[in-house]
């Protein structure tokens, strides 16, 4: 199995605090992967690392070979490497339509002169982008609201149609940042769902950030597990779930030979 | 005569009696308000794809209006002197984005008006520097003449300006709501950081945000110039502007419109006709106690996006 993306010996650190520190993960293509690790392991920095939202002070990013370590996050996404964020970044004035429809914004080529001078090309390309879009409605099951702004929607949609958001750059790798954070035992599990969908059905890779445990060893094909900023460990589900070092990260000093399910 | 009957009866018989009169009137505050929404739509503009209150909106209007006045002296054509002075502008909003909003950017959004601020002296020491400080008359081929349409008198000039704006705000208005790049930068003004993940590049955008609001000081700059001579008290509309915002909501294209109108025909109409009662000068502060007015009542505005707060 090839890696999708190589993340190579990368290190950050913001002030004094050393965030991550020399992390090594192959992300194989067509997997989900999961990123674990107590509050403050430095998931999130390694997760805008990707996206290029931070820049590595040391250390290579790969994507299918080419270097994009040091890419702008507009440039990562014209890569197509979707994300979306802990904390829900939607355009909240404006509606779940539109929210998708921009989410296509990099595969459009229409410019600012072009579409005032082939205003019929442009209008052409805006119905093509519209049928995808409308698949992903369809898809997250959004259908009745379409016209509404997300800004009124209620937190477990708005995380579903930030996802679908993501979904509509047509991404090779979608990154999610804690996507069932704040969700209830349904919502997490229709989120789930999804993911594996999408996994399934368009063979994406997928860089999970989840602190649910259960769902995370339920999902997951790999999972790497971060601690203070180093990596401690990495493998298939039951392999890490037994493993010294992590029990120890997540319960510190025990006897306990399993990180407990759930 | 009691006061009711002054302040309220006494007015209305004076419309009444001479509807031509009062359709001038009118019609002068249209071109005036249009002038205040050409200068608010600029600030809208920029407000919405950045968050940046530009305060320097007022002397780009001045800025322009001096360049393009300095080439037609210096014996430019009327379109060369406005190509460049395009040119001029949209070189302008690449060196602001380089030079102030970059090494800015993340930075609280009162560090950015400030800079802004700062701005707003460079750009008018800097035209000064180029083009003298001295009231330029803009000539720029319409002729001021006036004729008579159903007993009103027309200004020329004045209508083509009113047109030219018009047509501004619909392109404007298209641009924004129909197009790719417009709506992308109503994205950027939603959320950065989202903008950001799906592709949008940010330098771009306010390059182009800067720009258009760049082209909009030109028209604005134009029609003021021709009017009543390029001078630097062209840059003190920045301050009319300001209510028209108020009115409007600061993020909105039709809302600047709408309010620079309101404005432009209210202070016009309570001046001529219950100016005298006051003894006049009701134009000056019209528009500010209406915004204060506003503030107190509808404070998003007219059009503004109606402020929902989440606990």
């Amino acid at each position: 199995m090839s890696a999708i993306l190589e993340i190579a010996d990368v290190s950050r650190s913001f002030g004094g605090v050393q965030a991550v520190q020399k992390v090594s993960v192959d992300i194989p293509r067509g997997e989900i992967m999961s990123i674990i690790g107590p509050n403050g392991a430095g998931k999130t920095t390694v997760l805008n690392m990707i996206s290029g939202f931070y820049h590595p002070d040391h250390g290579r990013i790969l994507l299918e070979g080419t270097d994009i370590t040091h890419l702008a996050p507009s440039e990562i996404a014209k890569l197509r490497v979707a994300r979306t964020f802990q904390n829900i970044a939607l355009f909240s004035g404006m509606t779940v339509l539109d929210n998708l429809m921009l989410g296509r914004h990099v595969l459009m080529k229409s410019g600012v002169l072009s579409s005032f001078i082939y205003w019929g090309l442009a209008q052409r390309e805006e119905v093509a982008h519209r049928k995808r879009v409308e698949d992903l409605i369809d898809f997250l099951k959004i259908q009745d609201l379409r016209r509404r702004p997300t800004g009124s929607l209620a937190y477990g949609l708005r995380k579903r149609v930030e996802l679908g958001r993501a979904l509509a750059l047509d991404p090779k790798i979608l990154l999610l940042d804690e996507p069932m954070g704040g969700m209830n035992q349904e919502e997490k599990e229709d989120m789930a769902r999804f993911i594996l969908d999408v996994n399934e059905e368009w063979g994406t890779t997928i860089i999970l950030i989840e602190h649910d445990m259960g769902v995370v060893m339920d999902i997951s094909d790999r999972v790497a597990v971060l601690d203070m900023g180093l990596k401690i460990a990495e493998g298939k589900p039951d392999e890490v779930r037994v493993n010294p070092a992590v029990v120890k990260a997540y319960l510190g000093e025990t006897k306990t030979s399993e990180v407990r399910h759930g | 005569m009691s006061v009711f009957q002054q302040v309220l009866i006494g007015p209305l018989k004076d419309i009444g009696s001479n509807p031509a009169f009062f359709g001038e009137v009118v019609i002068g505050g249209i071109l005036a308000g249009m002038l205040y929404s050409l200068v608010a739509l600029g600030f809208v503009l920029i407000f919405k794809a950045s968050g940046v209150f530009n305060f320097a909106q007022g002397v780009m209007v001045l800025f322009a209006a001096l360049t393009l006045v300095g080439l037609i002296e210096r014996g430019a054509g009327v379109w060369v002197a406005l190509a460049a002075t395009a040119l001029v502008m949209i070189v302008l909003a690449f060196a602001i984005e380089r030079a102030v909003l970059r090494p800015l950017v993340n930075q609280p959004q009162i560090i950015l008006f400030m800079a802004t601020i700062g701005l707003n002296f460079f750009l008018e020491g800097f035209g000064e520097m180029l083009w003298g400080a001295n009231v330029k008359k803009l000539d720029v081929g319409i002729p001021d003449r006036s004729f008579m349409a159903a007993g009103m008198q027309i200004n020329q000039l004045e209508l083509s300006a009113g047109g030219i704006a018009a047509i501004l705000v619909v392109v404007l208005a298209i641009f924004f709501q129909k197009t790719r790049i417009g709506r992308a930068l109503r994205a950027v003004a939603d959320d950065h950081e989202a903008a950001l993940s799906i592709g949008i590049p940010l330098k771009t955008i306010w390059v182009v945000v800067w720009s258009v609001a760049g082209l909009v000081a030109i028209v604005a700059g134009i029609m003021w110039g021709a009017k009543s001579g390029v001078q630097f008290s062209l840059s003190l509309i920045a301050l009319k502007a300001l209510p028209v915002l108020i009115l409007g909501g600061f993020e909105s294209v039709p809302g600047a419109i709408v309010g620079g109108l309101i404005i432009g025909v209210g202070e016009k109409i309570g001046e001529v006709y219950w100016g005298p009662l006051v003894g006049g000068a009701i134009e000056n502060w019209f528009a500010y106690v209406l915004a204060l007015a506003f503030l107190l009542i509808r404070p998003q505005g007219l059009f503004g996006e109606k402020i929902i707060e989440r606990v």
